[in-house]
């Protein structure tokens, strides 16, 4: 098989993950999980704790068994099956939440810790990669005299320093406070780009996975929900635990009316029905805060717009860059809806408790799912 | 390709087949050393002299004497007044060490702890010269009234005080200052403070060194045996049916009766421990002692009295170990270090005795970390790993003498072609190693805990065997804690008794072995000189193992300081 694919000239996915199931007696932390990720590709697993996201990554690591299914890793131009080998015969790095830096010895020896030859060309190595991770210089100090964010870079220099196909990161930045955090996040993404190699990152921190992964794997009780680019992942969530996972979202009750429509208190709207559903059928109308648009005045103009209604503002809440707008909306059955609005925005809209404001939900943002079992709509 | 999907595991590389071999060779010397002389003894208690099958006969002979219940009693006895007065004297000594800002602490505490440099005999001796037949106090227990029940205790306090105060040190020093001031300011006097606060975090360190002290005075045969005159006791028993009376079977069936109150004390404080642990969170704020004058004075008198005592006790057997002829020629002399010119085993004994804990030091110090590393750190022979685990925790369990007996009824059974070893050096260091083996192992794991348990992870990574990781990275990190198993080991090999006073041979005498057998004969001024020089060895370990930490840890450990 891996002879075809060379003689067609298609590029071989650096790992391939088929099936992979892990049963820790009679509990299933992972239920037959396949995905492929690309040479140079950024991946993201992202899921709630104990989502089998951490468990497929040792499993990646070798550092557990898979109970069921095959791991390919590309080797050359070829594809090999590593599923029974050990780490050691892997071909990876790996940086850990605790960095797992060996305490009694100095950066310079932890990095080249993996590296065999001359000590010249060890020394040369880990001068270069120090300088990679901007901190050139610190040989000789001890992991306890380095600040978080250094000892997290000194251990993705680790990680990098053998030159592996591929990088396996284990919530790498949870340890860290939020501003190191932001500013890591962007270094090892154009660390990652720079150097090409193929990562694997797990977090549990949605912002992390859309600012840093090229495509992420939505994980949630040991099955994938789903994978796609962070753009994806955030405007077309695929079921309602990935939208509600990513993200701020409003929930409305709705049932299904015809194609493209919904029928949400007494008001007809159009919204993205996918699948069809019969007439009748319930539904969750979901869509973000900020895609729900909120108008200064109410015109013929404004009437005219799809989905429009009157709301009433029953909280204005200031976060920072933005306000948090609670509206309920008397036509569509008066559920509680959240709105986003940018302070210019709001500055222009002039809103207040006392009045109402004319409120629209755009109709291909606006998505339906099915009842809330977390099963896709 | 398909095929080999079977069974889920991942396959082994070189590094962890070598790490299952020597797996599965820690586990089959444990085995050895421990499981079959253990099963030797249950299997001679439960066959009759007939060689035949004899179920809990035996057992309902022996528990039919009045004279074991005589034995039971006084054991019992002896064991609770002992632990009655070790714990509130221990609890004081800790409390004045933890909680008060006394002066000369480390001088407090290194005084407290010289019983753990003496064997249970040497207290025994000291007594004799204080309060026996000639002793310089006898008005004090007249009429030789000190060779019975209250010598064994004062005796078996002076040996146990210190186990007790390393617990209750332990458990006093970890407090929650935010306790004791929610307290204060809801109101609480001291009394009430002491109750509701110091009590209960206490409380389990309390249960926890009673149940120590419990049970090393119940299986301790030292000190009854020198002291104890007439008033037998079970350890004591169990020594006169397989020494004096050569009654193997009874001796087994009385040995298996004295691991019931060790397995149970030892069952107690496991599960007690496993309770503890939610007791203190992370967010604890270490409590501050600030000075006050009566109650540093009070605890400095407190503490010079009972340190004091301890002192007159190893004094005495100093003391007498250079003094002609007690109490009526107080010259010095060095005649009773002539050993060689006296029964009991000679210089040899003492030779015998610091090779024994030489070779037990650096074979148990290499075992136990050695398999506590493969179990904690490997992912290698499952089964192996698991079987090590649980016979590292059985020897806290049994007492030495059982254990000795064990090593006789399995080893000098003719039919086993390990027969060879018996009363050989190395069965002694076998037996020595296997006795203190929990302990070692505990401090071993806890230090192997406290590293990252991804070293290995990341080592197999970076295509690096765990045997570099193991050389570069624990065994540098883990030194300290080394060096603490090997001394433990010296000092505990040089003083034991109980374990080895079934399996040596006049070829293999011990230093304590000749203490009793010099203090048999009756050559009391002896025994004390060779107790003296057991002391003085063991001191000297300390000493050089103290050095030896301090340099060690100023060339490897630069790395602590921040």
């Amino acid at each position: 098989m891996n002879r075809d694919w060379q003689a067609t000239g298609a590029v071989i996915d650096a790992l391939r993950v088929e099936r992979v199931a892990k049963r820790f007696g009679a509990f299933t932390a992972l239920d037959g999980v396949s995905l492929s990720v690309k040479k140079g590709e950024f991946l993201c697993l992202l899921g709630p704790s104990g989502c089998g996201k951490t468990t497929l990554l040792r499993i990646i690591a070798g550092l557990e068994a898979a109970s069921d299914g095959a791991l390919f890793m590309a080797a050359g131009d070829a594809e090999r099956d590593v599923t029974r080998l050990p780490a050691s015969q892997r071909d990876y790095g790996i940086v850990f939440q605790s960095y797992a830096l060996f305490p009694n010895l100095n950066v310079a020896q932890n990095i080249a810790y993996g590296l065999k030859g001359r000590r010249e060309d060890k020394d040369l190595r880990v001068t270069a990669l120090l300088a990679q991770i901007g901190l050139p210089g610190i040989e000789h100090k001890y992991p306890s005299q380095l600040s978080g964010g250094q000892q997290q870079r000194v251990a993705l220099a680790r990680a990098l320093a053998t030159s592996p196909s591929l990088l396996l990161l284990d919530e790498p930045l949870s340890a860290l406070d939020a501003r190191v955090r932001e500013h890591l996040r962007r270094e090892i993404k154009s660390l990652q780009q720079k150097l090409g190699v193929t990562t694997v990152m797990v977090t549990h921190d949605q912002e992390e996975a859309l600012t840093m992964a090229d495509r992420i794997v939505v994980m949630n009780h040991g099955v994938i929900e789903q994978i796609g680019t962070p753009e994806e992942i955030y405007t077309r969530p695929a079921n309602r635990f990935v939208a509600e996972f990513v993200g701020q979202s409003n929930w409305l009750a709705a049932t299904s009316a015809g194609i493209g429509q919904v029928l949400l208190g007494d008001a007809l709207l159009g919204a993205t029905v996918t699948p069809p559903r019969p007439d009748g059928h319930p539904l969750e109308l979901f869509i973000r805060p900020e895609d729900v648009q909120l108008h200064a005045s109410w015109s013929p103009v404004e009437a005219q717009i799809v989905n429009t209604a009157l709301a009433h503002v029953r909280k204005i809440e200031l976060l920072g860059g933005f306000y948090r707008i609670a509206l309920s909306v008397p036509g569509w059955g008066g559920q509680q809806l959240l709105a986003d609005v940018v302070r210019s925005e709001f500055e222009r809209l002039n809103l207040s408790l006392e009045r109402m404001v004319p409120v629209s939900l755009p109709a291909n943002r606006l998505r339906a799912f099915g009842p809330s079992t977390g099963a896709a709509a | 390709m398909i095929a080999l999907r079977a069974g889920g595991r991942i396959a082994a590389d070189r590094s962890q087949q070598v790490a299952a071999g020597l797996l599965w060779l820690l586990a089959a010397a444990l085995v050895l050393g421990l499981a079959l002389p253990l099963a030797a003894i249950l299997g001679k208690a439960l066959t009759g002299d007939d060689g035949r099958f004899a179920g809990l006969a035996q057992f309902a002979a022996i528990v039919g004497e009045a004279r074991f219940w005589d034995a039971v009693s006084n054991s019992l006895a002896v064991s609770l007044t002992t632990t009655m007065i070790v714990l509130p004297l221990a609890y004081v000594f800790a409390a004045a060490l933890t909680r008060t800002c006394m002066p000369a602490k480390p001088l407090f505490r290194a005084l407290a702890l010289t019983p753990l440099l003496a064997p249970s005999l040497l207290p025994g001796i000291a007594l004799v010269y204080l309060f026996g037949n000639q002793g310089l106090l006898k008005a004090w227990f007249p009429d030789g009234s000190i060779y019975g029940f209250w010598g064994i205790v004062i005796a078996e306090v002076f040996f146990t005080f210190p186990h007790a105060l390393m617990i209750l040190v332990t458990a006093l020093s970890v407090a929650d200052a935010r306790l004791y001031e929610a307290a204060t300011a809801l109101g609480a006097g001291r009394i009430r403070r002491f109750v509701t606060v110091t009590l209960p975090a206490a409380r389990y360190g309390l249960i926890s060194s009673a149940l120590v002290v419990f049970t090393l005075v119940i299986v301790d045969f030292g000190a009854p045996k020198v002291i104890g005159g007439q008033y037998n006791v079970l350890a004591v028993e169990v020594y006169k049916q397989v020494i004096g009376q050569q009654n193997f079977p009874k001796g087994a069936v009385i040995g298996m009766l004295l691991l019931l109150p060790a397995v149970l004390a030892f069952v107690i404080d496991h599960l007690l421990q496993r309770r503890q642990r939610a007791l203190l969170t992370a967010r604890a704020q270490p409590l501050v002692v600030r000075p006050q004058a009566w109650v540093d004075v009070l605890s400095t008198v407190a503490c010079a009295a009972i340190g004091g005592a301890l002192l007159v006790i190893i004094a005495t057997a100093v003391a007498a170990a250079f003094i002609r002829l007690w109490p009526y020629n107080l010259s010095l002399t060095l005649a009773h270090f002539d050993f060689d010119n006296m029964d009991g085993g000679g210089w040899a004994a003492f030779y015998n005795s610091m090779k024994m804990a030489l070779a037990t030091s650096v074979i148990g110090t290499l075992m136990v970390f050695g398999g506590a590393y493969l179990a904690e750190k490997t992912r290698a022979a499952p089964v192996a790993r698991q079987l090590l685990k649980l016979l590292a925790i059985i020897p806290m369990a049994v007492p030495g003498l059982v254990l000795g007996l064990g090593y006789i009824l399995f080893f000098n059974n003719p039919a086993n072609p390990l027969h060879f070893l018996y009363g050989s050096m190395t069965a002694l260091v076998l037996c020595s190693v296997m006795h203190f083996y929990t302990t070692a192992n505990l401090t071993a794991t806890t230090a192997l805990k406290q590293l990252d348990a991804e070293f290995e992870a990341v080592a197999a990574s970076l295509k690096v065997p765990f045997w570099t990781t193991l050389w570069r990275v624990t065994l540098p990190v883990c030194l300290p804690a080394m060096l603490d198993i090997a001394r433990f080991y010296f000092v505990s090999a040089m003083c034991t008794v109980s374990a080895v006073i079934f399996i040596y041979t006049p070829d293999t005498v011990l230093a304590s072995v000749a203490v009793l057998n010099m203090d048999d004969a009756g050559d009391t001024a002896a025994a004390a000189a060779m107790a003296t020089l057991i002391v003085a060895a063991s001191a000297l370990i300390c000493l050089v193992f103290s050095v030896a930490s301090w340099w060690l840890s100023r060339r490897t450990q630069a790395w602590r300081i921040r």
